[in-house]
């Protein structure tokens, strides 16, 4: 994952590079953490040439084996190596994460730049985004999985709309303190046209708070990912991802606990990793937001 | 301050309006027919029609909204499309388990995570400050079930202290009911402690450093006295607000842990009902649980001026 949230997490500069060597040896426990992210992308990018198994061929004959050395982690109840499938799975999560992160950052910047800006605009959506936060993130993800039925786009669709309203907050607050200061109110008198002054001055004062919150959605998108395959309202239950595999494992739990178990500790893994970069990055991009805990 | 009650209660009804209309479009826009979807594929062209009545989808978008409106202002939330039964009557039938556990959550949590998060601002940087800040990381990042399977393992296989799965009422004895609810209870606990631990440890900091506790300490008060009169008084308001603003995690982490711990709460209702497209109980769920989202936040709001008297609103 370094590389490529290196040239994402800093504005593209010459530094950029340094900037992320930075935040990744800024502690011993971030470095651990990349360093975990960075298997877990590889291992996922490269899945076919890792794997011991085929993920999907059954296997009647060895079903829920407790783990040996043909199958690392045991077999699930279709007799399917256990290893091989989370080696998988993290493809689904990690697109979800990403996807998820940069979508909700988008659409939340659009927005919470129109509603810091233009008065209407702002009571109209500032309503609907309270409308939006009443409602429990899960419950909201069920409801439109349900009814759209259980695509990886849909699932996304689920996960992405209620991470957009604290976004469209965040973004709003800074630029309604931008807009106070002096350099905002020199380009307004000067007649600089509105889309001009997002731009090139409201838009830069975003971009560190949005990395920060982007990592974040990352982290509760692949988590939410997994919850909802858990309930039965992820995706396709044939695609093996990691709340997929846990959700079979569920009736299996008192034969073989490991099917439920190996996913969660890498989920909570991955999330944890996630969370932790996302921490070191906030240090180092916002001494102030450190210091206050940004709202989650 | 009674006009602050009143203009609150009435800042609260555009959001309640805006849930509702979104519940109502979910369901209207959703690509395809409605009915087709809830029927499900085995549907005769009666059972479609019927569904389609009863929803009243045959009518105008407007007029359909309106009349549900009333419906719900009645307290009519529809009739479930599995059994047959007014989704009221179901909800009401599993309100005690989700009630239980959401209030055995927040009384458990709050009791573990102020003091917690107090000392961990006290003692900041030590590795008391070090491993709450873990434990509230890792509650973000372990999803609850996996927890819940956790406790399952541990304390239920191997241990054999609590059941694995199942509920009993309070009526049926103190005892009972919380030898079957401490595991679910402890479940949901960890996650909500991650939340309110960090707040509490946020604002403390700030408050640590402010001149009056500096005056406290100076005149030679005991440290129990700042760290309890002082301080912990002063961030009451941001703690209060955490734990509202963490009902709708708790209403989130209800659903996954009552499937877990197979409590048939309204967690279990709403899973049931998605796994049978069962729409009329999902969208009564929603509205139930972000009213009391709402509700919670309003009296939290009113709680303000109450805890702290610098906030006057007029």
């Amino acid at each position: 994952m370094t590389d490529q949230s290196a040239s994402s997490v800093v504005p593209a500069r010459v530094t950029a590079l340094a900037r992320a060597r930075e935040i990744v040896f800024s502690g011993p426990l971030v470095t651990i953490a990349a360093g975990i992210l960075l298997i877990i992308v590889l291992s996922a990018l490269l899945a076919q040439w890792i794997v011991p198994h085929d993920p999907v061929r059954l296997s009647p004959g060895v079903r829920l084996k407790p783990p040996s050395e043909d199958f690392w982690l045991g077999t699930d109840a279709y007799g399917r190596d256990l290893f091989s499938r989370i080696i998988y799975g993290g493809r689904i999560s990690l697109v979800v994460g990403v996807a998820a992160a940069i979508f909700a950052v988008v659409l939340g910047l659009l927005l919470g730049l129109l509603a810091g800006y233009i008065r209407w605009i702002d009571a109209v959506l500032m309503r609907m985004v309270d409308g939006l936060m009443a409602i429990p993130s899960i419950l909201l993800a069920i409801a439109i999985v349900s009814l759209w039925g259980a695509s990886l786009w849909t699932v996304l669709v689920a996960i992405t709309i209620p991470e957009v309203p604290r976004v469209v907050r965040l973004v709003r607050s800074l630029v309604l303190s931008a807009r106070e200061e002096p350099y905002v109110e020199a380009a307004i008198a000067a007649g600089t046209p509105t889309w001009i002054i997002m731009r090139r001055h409201l838009v830069p004062n975003t971009i560190a708070p949005l990395i920060i919150q982007g990592t974040y959605i990352c982290a509760s998108a692949i988590l939410t990912e997994a919850i909802l395959s858990f309930l039965g309202a992820g995706i396709n239950p044939e695609t093996p991802s990691w709340g997929n595999i846990m959700a079979e494992g569920r009736i299996y739990f008192q034969i073989n606990p490991g099917i439920v178990l190996w996913p969660g500790l890498v989920v909570s893994i991955t999330i944890l990793s996630i969370n932790l970069l996302g921490d070191a990055v906030r240090d180092a991009l916002d001494p102030r937001m450190a210091k206050r805990g940004i709202e989650r | 301050m009674v006009v602050y009650i009143v203009q609150r209660i009435l800042a609260a009804i555009p959001v309640m309006a805006f849930v509702a209309l979104f519940v109502f479009l979910l369901l209207r826009l959703t690509p395809g027919d409605p009915a087709a979807i809830i029927a499900g594929d085995t549907a005769t062209p009666a059972q479609l029609e019927a569904i389609r009545d009863s929803l009243g989808l045959n009518d105008p978008l407007l007029v359909q909204f309106f009349s549900w409106i009333g419906d719900l202002l009645r307290g009519d939330f529809g009739t479930s499309i599995l059994s047959g039964k007014p989704v009221l009557n179901l909800i009401a039938d599993r309100m005690e388990p989700t009630i239980s556990l959401a209030l055995t959550t927040i009384i458990l949590s709050v009791l573990i995570a102020v003091p917690l998060g107090v000392i961990a601002a006290w003692k900041q940087g030590t590795l008391i400050d070090r491993f709450v800040m873990l434990l509230s990381v890792l509650g973000f990042s372990v999803p609850v079930f996996v927890i819940g399977y956790l406790m399952i393992s541990l304390f239920s296989m191997q241990l054999g202290w609590f059941p694995v799965q199942g509920f009993k009422p309070i009526g049926d004895g103190v005892g009972p009911f919380l030898h079957r609810i401490a595991l679910p209870t402890l479940t949901l606990t960890l996650l909500y402690i991650a939340l309110i631990a960090r707040i509490t440890r946020t604002s403390m900091l700030e408050i640590l450093g402010d001149d009056y506790v500096r005056t406290a300490r100076a005149k030679g008060l005991p440290e129990r006295k700042v760290l309890m009169r002082h301080a912990l008084r002063n961030c009451s308001v941001p703690i209060i607000t955490v734990i509202g603003i963490g009902f709708a995690l708790i209403i989130s982490g209800v659903v996954v842990t009552e499937s877990v711990f197979n409590l048939p709460g309204l967690g279990r209702l709403t899973v049931d009902a998605v796994l049978s497209r069962d729409y009329p109980v999902i969208q009564a769920v929603i509205l139930l649980a972000s009213l009391i989202y709402v509700v919670i936040n309003l009296l939290i709001d009113i709680a303000y001026v109450l805890l702290d008297p610098r906030i006057r609103y007029t």
